[in-house]
């Protein structure tokens, strides 16, 4: 300890303790917080609707109807119409999964897009809802997982390659050329498709969530929803050639790399060269 | 903001001529040799002893120039392995995302650039780096130029050069930028495709003479790499070559101070200071350059894909220097006339080429139209402290507020998705800001130029402060200013103050026609040019106040001690 007494009027012992007593509480913390509940996959239960039914009135009726005819379609009960909610018959199973599996739903506040963000219901719940909204009317189902496993890269690299294709035929006039999300008029926008899940990609493209047009089988088939999911995946994995990536956000970025860090950089060193040497008056 | 004339003591004494030793003397016959033949020693002394002035916004050319060397010696190697073909053949490389898709040979050579040959990523990131900035350096060079009045006689015709030079290397780049048919490239050519089909009656007989036919066809690609490789680079080289003659020709212009005037050049000889500094200044840039290609990756064209005229990707938008043409066209309101069977699509043209149109000649006619509002016909060696021209640099930074609005707008939807506001507000804005910015930029920019004149002026009246409070008897307070040097007097006094032209009548007395006849409307401009300034104290004035300043040093304090600041009137 005498070291450190003796050590406590450097310029860098202040940061440093604050440092040592960050760590500490850091550390305690991490030790005693409560840990997150597990991701891992619980054995979920078939859809209940009538369980289905009671979650909607409490989280869901208010804007999409008691019934999910829609809030527009109540005229006794007269809502502002930011507050209408499309009918949800036939938006089947899947569009419920996706939107309240992704906490796009039940939205936070009204706004010119559902923003994704942490998801309200369980696993389970989000099951019982999509079995109300399926018996509501027919609509594409929850998909099996054989359906967005994506095709896999190492065995099938044309796949993942033809899937890129797809892409940036089907997809990236909106999401940008490698899913990094691109704007759309009055506020609305394609958002960023990484880290999203492969059964809520499948899922957007079958039930056109919000602003997206709905890819049907005969647009897109199965296998080619699991070329794009491959290479979506693909190009989230591979590693940025070249250096920094800037985003994937393309030629705006670039252009302000080149002026702040490539001519402010070169200001810099200018200056400094003037600087050295032999000067005149 | 750069001090004026921070002027030091020391002198540098020139070296003494030291005795050659003996490598160097083995050298005396050969160098005897050229001299008898081709005049080499008088080559040698022009050439060594050319004087440049020591200043970092005289090194700004020199960061263009050396980017255009480090692009020659890229863009050589590149050349070796860039097959410029639009022939279709599937892809069989070694990068996996793309196996097997159908491409042009040209995309695939430049996927096996970045992938298959050694270095090659490296030296493509460079080159494109560079391309950045050396279309950048050029136009910050230009605006000191621009903002130091270095563009007067007898400098116009450089810069004109240069302004030739700026168009040169704008298209140079984006020729560059479409050679390697990936899609982002594919995109940026159909805009130019649409600017082109938009000149009225002939625009689809241009398009068709350059494309050889319809969009985007099997040509424009082997014609793009001929014009980038060959013809641009050559012109530009030439340009060069005649503007870096002009330099010469001209001798450097020189910021004020002691000891310079307009018939002198202080500074550095080429040799050795000068070409020690320059050449390190080369291979700092490259460095420099090189370590921007190594860490920061740029046009990743393996992610963008193969061009395909059925796709469009969100998020395309050209290299930053057509940013400002690209946001004309995104912010334009959508008209469109058709008049005896011809459509007139005014939303491209007048965005698109009226733009860049504009530009160029705004750039080119400047300093033909400062000339006729100041009448001043005499040399310019010594170059302006922004300030003491108020009114050109307000509508420098003026023009540089709308190309600002202009660039951003080519990058709206960027603007609109990251910073979560609405596309159509960021357009709308944009509509109102190209026209709103550049009133405030004038105005803002002319009172600052003003203050800082007056500034200066309190500098000559009044000295600098000395940072001691003193008190006195009956309590006040007071800081006994210290004049300034006569130095940095004479800097801030060299300017001359040009009078507003005034009109005179068309002939004299007798009717006879006059030479230099000064129109009103021409007198009217001058005015608007010239009336708003702080003038210079007179030399009576100075030393006044320099007496002045003396006596409060010693504490004799009159009651009365404030001469008007803002000057006679």
């Amino acid at each position: 300890m005498s070291f450190l007494s003796a050590k406590r009027r450097h310029p860098a012992f202040k940061p440093l303790m604050l440092l040592v007593a960050l760590l500490i509480v850091g550390g305690l913390y991490a030790g005693f917080a409560p840990a997150g509940k597990s991701s891992a996959e619980e054995a979920l239960a078939p859809g209940d609707a009538a369980k289905g039914r009671e979650l909607f009135l409490v989280g869901c009726a208010s804007c999409h109807g008691m019934n999910g005819e829609g809030g527009s379609l109540k005229p006794d009960n007269a809502q502002p119409e930011q507050f209408a909610g499309p009918s949800l018959v036939g938006v089947g199973g899947a569009a419920v999964d996706f939107q309240v599996g992704t906490g796009r739903m039940p939205m936070a506040n009204p706004g010119a897009q559902a923003p994704r963000k942490n998801v309200v219901y369980s696993q389970q719940q989000i099951r019982d809802l999509a079995a109300y909204v399926d018996s509501l009317g027919p609509g594409p189902q929850i998909p099996t997982e054989q359906q967005y496993a994506g095709v896999n890269p190492a065995t099938d690299p044309e796949g993942v390659a033809k899937g890129g294709e797809l892409f940036r035929t089907n997809c990236s006039a909106c999401h940008n050329l490698t899913g990094q999300g691109g704007a759309l008029p009055e506020g609305k926008y394609a958002p960023a498709l990484t880290n999203v899940e492969n059964k809520h990609i499948w899922e957007a493209l079958r039930t056109g969530p919000q602003q997206m047009p709905v890819f049907s089988e005969k647009n897109l088939t199965d296998q080619d929803v699991n070329q794009i999911i491959g290479y979506l995946k693909s190009v989230d994995s591979q590693p940025n050639y070249g250096g920094f990536g800037l985003g994937g956000l393309g030629p705006v970025v670039e252009g302000l790399v080149a002026w702040v860090v490539g001519i402010g950089g070169l200001l810099l060193l200018v200056t400094w060269i003037a600087s050295k040497g032999a000067r005149v008056k | 903001m750069a001090k004026p004339a921070q002027v030091s003591t020391e002198v540098v004494q020139p070296h003494n001529a030291v005795k050659p030793n003996p490598p160097l003397k083995k050298l005396g016959p050969a160098a005897k040799w050229g001299d008898d033949r081709v005049g080499l020693g008088g080559i040698g002394n022009f050439l060594l002893r050319k004087i440049f002035p020591d200043h970092w916004s005289f090194m700004l050319g020199e960061i263009a120039l050396y980017s255009f060397i480090i692009l020659l010696v890229t863009g050589v190697f590149l050349t070796i392995w860039f097959k410029p073909s639009m022939g279709e053949i599937e892809y069989q490389g070694s990068y996996q995302l793309l196996k097997g898709l159908p491409m042009s040979e040209a995309f695939a050579s430049t996927l096996n650039i970045s992938f298959d040959i050694r270095g090659g990523l490296l030296v493509r990131q460079i080159h494109h780096w560079a391309a950045m900035t050396f279309v950048a350096a050029m136009m910050v060079h230009a605006l000191r130029v621009f903002f130091t009045g270095a563009f007067r006689k007898p400098r116009e015709i450089n810069w004109l050069l240069g302004v030739g030079l700026l168009i040169m290397g704008t298209i140079e780049g984006f020729a560059g930028y479409s050679l390697p048919d990936d899609l982002l490239s594919g995109t940026g050519l159909r805009f130019a495709d649409g600017l082109i089909r938009s000149i009225p009656l002939v625009g689809t007989w241009v398009e068709f003479f350059l494309f050889g036919g319809e969009f985007p066809g099997t040509l424009i690609v082997p014609r793009l790499y001929m014009v980038h490789i060959l013809l641009l680079p050559g012109l530009i080289l030439g340009l060069i070559a005649a503007h870096l003659a002009l330099v010469f020709y001209h001798k450097h212009s020189q910021y004020p101070g002691p000891g310079r005037t307009e018939t002198n050049v202080v500074g550095i000889p080429m040799f050795p200071t000068f070409a020690a500094k320059a050449g390190g200044l080369f291979f700092i840039v490259s460095g420099f350059l090189t370590l921007l290609g190594t860490f920061v990756q740029i046009n990743p064209v393996w992610v963008v894909g193969p061009y395909n005229p059925a796709q469009v990707t969100a998020g395309s938008q050209p290299d930053w220097y057509m940013g400002p043409a690209e946001g004309a066209v995104r912010i334009m309101p959508n008209i469109e006339s058709y008049i005896g069977g011809t459509t007139w699509s005014w939303n491209v043209m007048i965005p698109g080429l009226g733009f860049l149109g504009l530009l160029f000649v705004s750039l080119g006619v400047y300093p033909f139209i400062e000339k006729w509002l100041t009448g001043d016909d005499s040399e310019h060696h010594i170059v302006d402290r922004p300030r003491n021209a108020a009114t050109r640099t307000a509508i420098g930074v003026a023009a540089m507020s709308v190309y600002a609005m202009f660039w951003l707008s080519g990058g709206n939807d960027i603007l609109a998705i990251r910073f979560h506001v609405s596309l159509n507000q960021v357009t709308e804005v944009m509509r109102v800001m190209v026209f709103l910015a550049p009133i405030l930029a004038f105005i803002i920019t002319k009172r600052i130029c003003l203050g800082l004149q007056r500034k200066d002026q309190e500098r000559l009246l009044h000295g600098s402060e000395t940072g001691t409070m003193m008190r006195t008897a009956d309590g006040g307070y007071y800081e006994p200013h210290l004049p300034i040097s006569h130095d940095e007097a004479w800097t801030l006094t060299q300017h001359k103050q040009y009078m507003p032209l005034d009109a005179t009548a068309a002939d004299d007395r007798n009717g006879l026609a006059k030479k230099d006849v000064v129109s009103r409307n021409r007198s009217r401009w001058s005015r608007w040019f010239y009336k708003d300034r702080v003038e210079i104290p007179t030399a009576e004035e100075l030393i006044a106040a320099r007496d002045h300043i003396e006596h409060e040093k010693h504490g004799e304090l009159d009651d009365v001690h404030d001469p008007e600041l803002t000057g006679k009137h």
